[in-house]
């Protein structure tokens, strides 16, 4: 990529002193540069416009009425992507997935930022016996293999916590279990990244000047350390929310994630695996969605990285 | 009247991997309302460490203060709870630091920084705290205040940072300022414009100041007294023209003769101190300064001089009297 130098330009006394690009401008600027980031940033827009103007066509009651002499039905004008295993409209069940997977994604990832920004500037901020105890904690919690604590927690609770409704949608209790246990396992890395930050920022004398004011230890951490480390917590969660993605959808894949009838794209997947050759469009559109969705965070994380990155600045390939 | 600040045997340690560093080594002096008091010395001497601990502002661990007391209006600072001396803290006494360019949050604007501690201390809204911010711009020279506000620590240079430092500094009108090495890091003509403000916003305010500097120039034109600080120990006080007409200390002599002087011309090299600061991990039985003294006698060696009287307001820790080279 290459930077366009504007042509001859006559400055005026505005142009001089005006005042230097704010933050976001320079944000902007710099994400800009990024295609691909760009790119992720439109299919990310269509794939949750997907999901959401879509509902507004088909109902969810729709997606879920099984009629067996209808089954593994290729794609037709009546139903655009095919029907499962047991004859349901399976555009209608990516549309209501993808609304499941999305959330999912987004939630757990908000369940990772809260417990792994706590323990993450708690431990860098008070450091001693407080950090060694809560750091050990994160170590212990990252030995725990990921996968199998999943579907292990997954199949214990997903039968305890009832179904509830939001947003006049019901959701099964392993919705709620599953975006918890992501989130609840995922959040060691932010914990380690955040401490790190913490650790440096708290010996910056700006920290004393806070300090020497009468600021409270919480305002300190809260108010003046945590804005100067939040490039990297947006950088880690928006691929966080990808990884909470995959997550999902391997677990239900697995069968043990969310339930049938609530459609996601990964138990949609489970059902379709015996039918990988036969009936193809079964699992294309719920695989395709679930790949284009991960890659386009993935681009727009890779974007925002470069933006935040401060050091950035001067490179301009 | 007893003094509003009052500093007793004051003794900060820090435990390093090395050993024990012997940083103040009980220190006292007083400072009274509305008087400026210089504390001079060179790097390491323990200058920031004896007023840090002053605001309870020694990270500890490391650093411990481990004898002493700090009478601030007859209450010890050092006995308070947490929620007390956050109380002190900006309100009563504010502090202004070295470095400019570190000591400001760069992602938070300075509207946000000047006004939170007029929040946190005068209890009042967030609008009474913007347009009191903007007066207080006003009152350290920031043009266009308003505006200014609004911008973050990048858009402003050293000097006028150095501005905001001490308009949030005094936002709440604390009876004592604590400058420490506020000049340093900014060139000459910046430096004198801020000993200038100080000077000024002191005498409007009545508020005392305790300003730290290795630069005599600086505070021979700030200062009613001063206090020389060698390894953690005070070597010499006394008012300002005592210490510039008839200096005692034998270590305060060899400062004044290191300064360069535009009004004589010098064929000769500028006199300097020989050796270094020790590092204050080995506390010596005599005198510190002992080793690169020119005036030592064997007493110097084996026993530590302590502050005496040599004159009205006049208090040096030698065993010398350098004018006659005789044990004093």
């Amino acid at each position: 990529m290459k930077t366009t130098i504007p042509k001859t330009k006559q400055y005026g006394v505005e142009d001089i002193e005006s005042p230097p690009l704010s933050i976001s401008q320079l944000v902007w600027l710099r994400f800009r540069r990024h295609k691909m980031a760009l790119v992720g940033v439109v299919l990310l827009i269509l794939l949750i416009l997907f999901s959401t103007v879509g509902a507004l066509f088909r109902t969810e009651a729709y997606g879920n009425i099984t009629d067996t002499s209808i089954r593994l039905q290729a794609p037709s004008p009546e139903h655009p992507f095919g029907t499962d295993t047991v004859g349901r409209d399976l555009l209608t069940r990516t549309i209501y997935g993808g609304q499941i997977s999305l959330m999912i994604g987004l939630t757990a990832v908000i369940i990772q930022i809260v417990v792994g920004v706590l323990i993450g500037a708690i431990a860098g901020y008070y450091g001693g016996w407080i950090d060694s105890l809560l750091m050990r904690f994160t170590e212990a919690v990252f030995n725990v293999p990921t996968l199998p604590l999943l579907l292990v927690l997954s199949k214990m609770l997903s039968d305890k916590i009832p179904t509830i409704e939001l947003f006049g949608r019901e959701f099964s209790g392993s919705v709620i279990v599953i975006t918890g246990v992501i989130g609840l396992t995922s959040w060691m890395g932010l914990a380690r990244l955040v401490r790190a930050n913490f650790l440096s920022l708290k010996e910056q004398e700006f920290v004393t000047a806070a300090r020497s004011i009468g600021a409270k230890n919480s305002s300190i951490i809260f108010s003046h350390i945590l804005p100067n480390t939040i490039a990297p917590i947006i950088v880690s969660s928006t691929l966080g929310v990808a990884g909470a993605i995959i997550n999902e959808a391997y677990v239900s894949f697995l069968g043990v994630g969310v339930m049938p009838p609530t459609a996601t794209w990964g138990n949609m997947l489970n059902g379709a695996y015996k039918y990988i050759e036969t009936a193809p469009w079964t699992w294309i559109f719920p695989g395709t969605l679930i790949v284009l969705t991960v890659l386009s965070i993935n681009f727009v994380g890779d974007g925002l990285r470069d933006a935040l990155d401060p050091r950035a600045l001067v490179e301009t390939e | 009247m007893s003094a509003l600040l009052q500093i007793k045997d004051l003794q900060v340690q820090f435990q390093t991997i090395e050993g024990t560093v012997h940083a103040v080594n009980g220190i006292s002096y007083d400072l009274d309302k509305g008087q400026t008091l210089g504390i001079v010395g060179e790097s390491g001497c323990g200058k920031s460490v004896s007023v840090l601990s002053v605001m309870g502002l020694i990270p500890e661990p490391p650093g411990e203060i481990t004898k002493g007391e700090v009478i601030y209006r007859g209450k010890d600072l050092l006995k308070m709870d947490k929620k007390e001396i956050r109380k002190i803290r900006g309100k009563e006494i504010a502090m202004v630091f070295q470095d400019p360019m570190t000591s400001l949050n760069p992602v938070l604007t300075i509207g946000r920084q000047l006004s939170e501690a007029q929040i946190l201390h005068l209890k009042i809204s967030k609008e009474e705290a913007t347009s009191r911010s903007i007066e207080l711009l006003n009152i350290v020279g920031i043009p266009k205040p308003e505006e200014r506000l609004g911008e973050y620590p990048h858009q402003f240079s050293g000097g006028m940072r150095q501005r905001v430092m001490i308009a949030m500094a005094l936002s709440c009108q604390p009876s004592i300022l604590i400058a420490d090495e506020p000049t340093t890091a900014l060139d000459v003509t910046i430096q004198a414009q801020i000993v200038e403000l100080t000077k000024k916003l002191r005498d409007q305010m009545d508020m005392a100041v305790i300003w730290i500097t290795h630069d005599l120039a600086v505070i021979a034109e700030l200062a009613d007294r001063i206090i020389v600080m060698y390894a953690g120990f005070i070597v010499e006080e006394t008012d300002i023209f005592q210490l510039f007409e008839n200096p005692l200390h034998p270590y305060t002599l060899s400062l004044l003769k290191s300064i360069p002087r535009v009004d004589k011309r010098i064929d000769e090299r500028l006199a300097t101190i020989s050796g270094y600061p020790p590092n204050n991990l080995i506390m010596p039985p005599g005198c510190s300064f002992a080793p690169r003294c020119s005036h030592h006698i064997d007493r110097c060696w084996v026993e530590v001089p302590k502050l005496k009287n040599v004159g009205s307001n006049h208090q040096i820790a030698c065993w010398v009297d350098v004018t006659t080279g005789k044990e004093l």
